[in-house]
């Protein structure tokens, strides 16, 4: 089946937020901190304005408390005097014309008061940069297994590293927007996002406004990647409140420069590495201290943090192992969800180790990973037991195999010695992904959905969970129809409209597919079995059954409800992050090649092979497109994609000095997939969207420093960067 | 200022501010949302329409450039023409995609170009954060090879 969009999208009939026919609406705007930390002493309005012609929106203006709701309610809607990032929002205008609203925006001065800004994250704040309790620690996690100082001191070979990855902005091709209207006494939110129940979950917080006067409508979303998961909910809020005082439907929506510069990014980090192998090369101890830079409010980092040091041990079998985790507070614009979620910040980490260490025995990296890949029976550092059935050297075989690992890497040895300004190298990373929210996270969550039979005996697919590109409808679509034998034009997708979807969870952390699809599988046996079928009813017999059913209830609903169950036999202690961290794991190997122009040293990436475990592959298309998405997202990340900072804000935020991989940039990207179907997930399915994320980075810098014999640790790796490692 | 030129080949005019970019025109005068902005400084090719013939950047272009030109936008393709680019996954979150889409068929309109340049050059104006871009190299392919 083709993605069910996708002829809307390719015709340029698919309609965005901004795309909405409205009337009579007010353009919104927002005044933003020029300091990264401070009092606010002034607002300036520039007399030469007419101020009278625009609403003015500042924290006074909230009905409710100040605060965008998530983990922590510390993030301000507005700032109330004080600010603590740049580019935080202090002051909402709107008008009905564009220019002149940004006009009006350059024409505010706000006086800022400064004060000593926390602003790198790797050096322990002085006394007066601290601002979150006693150390600017917003968070701090450990995991522990084994006795890890008695295992490294007789351990007979120590190897240690220190690992750094940059910021990574998500350049969703759709920039954030959303509408804010009332229709008759409720406020309605139409925009782009992921998870339409924590925008409403913070309207109802900071405007004080119960849920039935409240609605929020996702619009077709051009891209998220994690980046339109907590921050709609602020747009949304200001939105709504320039709504609220002006009487007028108002939109919000960034340009490129406002969304790149005020908006989430992935986090920094910087992980220490301390390992102990014998001289087989087997891992007798991993000690590792994980910092990330959380920006100036607490939004996701702690969960961040957690899948962090959850994956910073790697997909190996170690019996001693500490993770030391900690989330930052500094003044720099807050770092959010982005694709991996923590994950691939540390899997950087352990995969270019792994590299270094296998440098240090003489090994072939590919043997030291055969060596250390986790065989079933065996636990991981929360001590989960690995028991799928998947067997992971194979999957890594398939990798090289693919790739002509050895043959390749005898080539590239005579191609290096033969060339005097070009280096050629091939570089290796195994990983794992958990799919679905951690611990006891999806319990918590309460996932419910509905696939109701509608009078004419077709059913509609009711979830908060949207399509934001990586095939949602399509996926939901072809569950409804196969589990009840219908045609893909009997399912509806019901839009994610809070007054019309139970809340499914947000869409994140590669769930959708593999837990939320399994809830349209057992909605679809629920509304079977509501209709008084056998549960073996398909096609003609569901629809039949729908339609008298109607006939025999004119004007009610007829909904089969499922709500998520704990798997059988997973156990999760969040006090003492002991246990199964996820119910299950997505396995992946990757294989890139690279050619180092020494004269520019340009890195450039000339074949790419993917190879993934993700249960049963639901839509090969669909999963293809979000391996070769993800390797190319990887790619920017490891390569090309620098923010670059100065006083704590983005210096480069603009396409033209922010640069993503095109096409040009980009080998074809190899993808393959084992399938090896997980029980509980929809059709066998497990997550996918974040796993490609996961590797391709360290196997690029593994690649980089085979090819030029250079020891890169810091990604991106720039021309600059690697021109003052290379030997 | 009154502006006059043929838009998908329908004589248009109307009265606008000279500097507007083109863009703007197109998508808050005359309705025509298809056509995306991304970056609104040339980079990403997400407003590409064909101005007398050629693909250009609409965020570059102030209105009054285009006084009795021809201007093409997504809406003009036949969607008959863009099946093979369906099949191949060349969109994801589908906001590229219209340019992308302007770039494909300027492409298989004009095959000549393939003898001096590759596909993946040719398509180095239009960024995409989806697909990696496989499945839209694969889609042009396809499609010049449905259209020879």
């Amino acid at each position: 089946m083709d993605r069910l969009e996708g002829l809307a999208k390719l015709t340029g009939r698919e309609r965005y937020v901004d795309d909405l026919p409205l009337d009579g609406f007010l353009w919104g705007a927002t005044v933003r901190s020029p300091a990264p930390r401070g009092r606010i002493t002034d607002v300036r309005l520039d007399p030469a304005v007419d101020w009278s012609q625009f609403t003015i929106v500042d924290y006074r203006d909230l009905p409710g408390p100040n605060v965008v709701a998530l983990i922590e309610n510390d993030q301000p809607v507005l700032a109330a005097g004080y600010v603590r990032h740049v580019h935080e929002p202090v002051l909402l205008l709107a008008h009905p014309d564009r220019h002149a609203l940004r006009r009006a925006v350059a024409a505010v001065t706000l006086m800022v008061a400064p004060e000593p800004a926390a602003l790198d994250f790797r050096v322990p704040p002085g006394a007066p940069e601290i601002q979150y309790g006693t150390d600017n620690v917003l968070k701090h996690l450990a995991i522990t297994k084994g006795d890890v100082d008695r295992a490294l001191a007789a351990a007979p070979i120590v190897v240690e590293g220190t690992y750094e990855t940059g910021a990574q902005e998500h350049v969703y091709l759709e920039t954030q927007g959303m509408i804010a209207q009332m229709e008759g006494d409720v406020l309605v939110l139409r925009g782009s996002m992921q998870c339409p129940y924590y925008v409403l979950k913070a309207l109802q917080h900071a405007l004080g406004r119960d849920e039935r006067r409240l609605r929020v409508v996702q619009t077709p979303t051009g891209g998220g990647f994690g980046g339109k998961e907590e921050y709609p909910s602020t747009i949304a809020l200001h939105a709504g409140l320039l709504a609220l005082k002006s009487g007028k439907p108002v939109k919000i929506v960034y340009d490129r420069g406002e969304d790149m510069a005020a908006t989430t990014k992935r986090h920094p980090s910087l992980v220490r590495h301390r390992t102990g192998v014998d001289t087989d090369g087997r891992l007798l101890a991993q000690d590792i201290e994980v910092i990330m830079d959380g920006g100036a409010y607490v939004t996701l980092s702690p969960v961040v943090l957690s899948r962090g040091i959850i994956h910073a041990a790697g997909p190996y079998a170690c019996d001693h192992v500490r993770i030391d985790g900690r989330a930052m507070f500094t003044n720099a614009v807050p770092f959010g969800a982005f694709r991996g979620f923590g994950a691939p910040q540390t899997h950087f980490a352990n995969e270019r180790h792994m590299d270094r260490i296998a440098a240090r025995l003489g090994l072939d990296p590919a043997e030291l990973r055969r060596r250390n890949l986790l065989r079933d029976g065996q636990s991981t550092a929360t001590g989960q037991v690995i028991g799928d059935g998947t067997d992971r050297v194979a999957l890594l075989e398939r990798a090289l195999t693919l790739a002509d690992y050895e043959a390749r890497r005898a080539e590239h040895a005579r191609f290096n010695a033969a060339s005097a300004v070009t280096r050629r190298g091939i570089g290796v990373a195994t990983f794992h992904h958990g799919a679905g929210f951690t611990g006891s996270g999806e319990v918590m969550l309460a996932s419910r959905l509905h696939v109701a039979g509608l009078p004419d005996g077709r059913v509609e697919v009711r979830s908060a969970n949207v399509e934001m590109g990586q095939g949602t409808l399509t996926v939901f679509t072809t569950l409804a129809a196969e589990r009840l034998g219908l045609e893909a034009s009997d399912v509806r997708i019901a839009e994610a409209d809070t007054t019309r979807v139970p809340n499914s969870g947000p869409t994140v952390a590669s769930r959708t597919a593999m837990v939320v699809g399994r809830l349209v599988e057992l909605a679809c046996d629920a509304l079977r079995a509501r209709v008084g079928l056998d549960p073996k009813a398909m096609g003609d017999a569901v629809r039949s059954a729908i339609r008298r059913w109607h006939e025999r209830h004119p004007g009610e609903e007829l909904i089969g409800e499922a709500m998520y169950e704990r798997p059988p036999g997973i156990a999760w202690d969040d006090a003492t992050y002991r246990g199964d961290a996820y119910a299950t794991f997505g396995w992946g190997a990757c294989v890139a090649e690279v050619e180092v122009d020494l004269r520019t040293y340009e890195t450039r990436v000339t074949d790419f092979v993917a190879v993934q475990e993700v249960g049963h592959v639901l839509h090969d298309g669909l999963a293809r497109g979000q391996v070769q998405g993800g390797v190319a997202q990887a790619i920017g990340w490891a390569l090309l994609e620098e923010c670059r900072w100065q006083d704590g804000a983005m210096a480069n935020a603009q396409l033209a000095n922010y640069i993503i991989p095109t096409s040009d940039d980009l080998p074809p990207i190899r993808v393959a997939f084992v399938e090896n179907p997980y029980p509980l997930g929809a059709q066998g399915a497990k997550g996918l969207g974040e796993l490609p994320m996961d590797g391709p980075a360290p196997a690029i810098v593994n690649a980089v420093a085979a090819a030029t014999g250079a020891d890169p640790c810091t990604i991106p790796l720039t021309p600059e960067r690697l021109m003052e490692l290379a030997p | 200022m009154k502006i006059s030129f043929t838009l998908n080949g329908v004589p248009t005019s109307l009265e606008v501010e000279p500097s507007e970019r083109l863009l703007d025109t197109l998508r808050y005068h005359l309705a025509l949302t298809g056509t995306k902005e991304g970056c609104g400084e040339g980079e990403c090719g997400a407003c590409t329409v064909y101005l007398d013939g050629l693909p250009v950047n609409s965020c570059l272009v102030p209105i009054y450039q285009v006084r009795g030109s021809t201007v093409e936008t997504v809406e003009s393709l036949d969607p008959a023409g863009l099946r093979p680019l369906l099949g191949s996954g060349a969109t994801q979150c589908g906001a590229c995609t219209p340019g992308v889409a302007m770039t494909a068929c300027w492409i298989r309109d004009h095959p000549e170009l393939l003898a001096t340049h590759t596909i993946r050059e040719l398509l180095a104006g239009n960024l995409c954060r989806c697909t990696g871009y496989d499945g839209i190299v694969d889609g042009i392919r396809a499609t010049l090879e449905a259209g020879a």
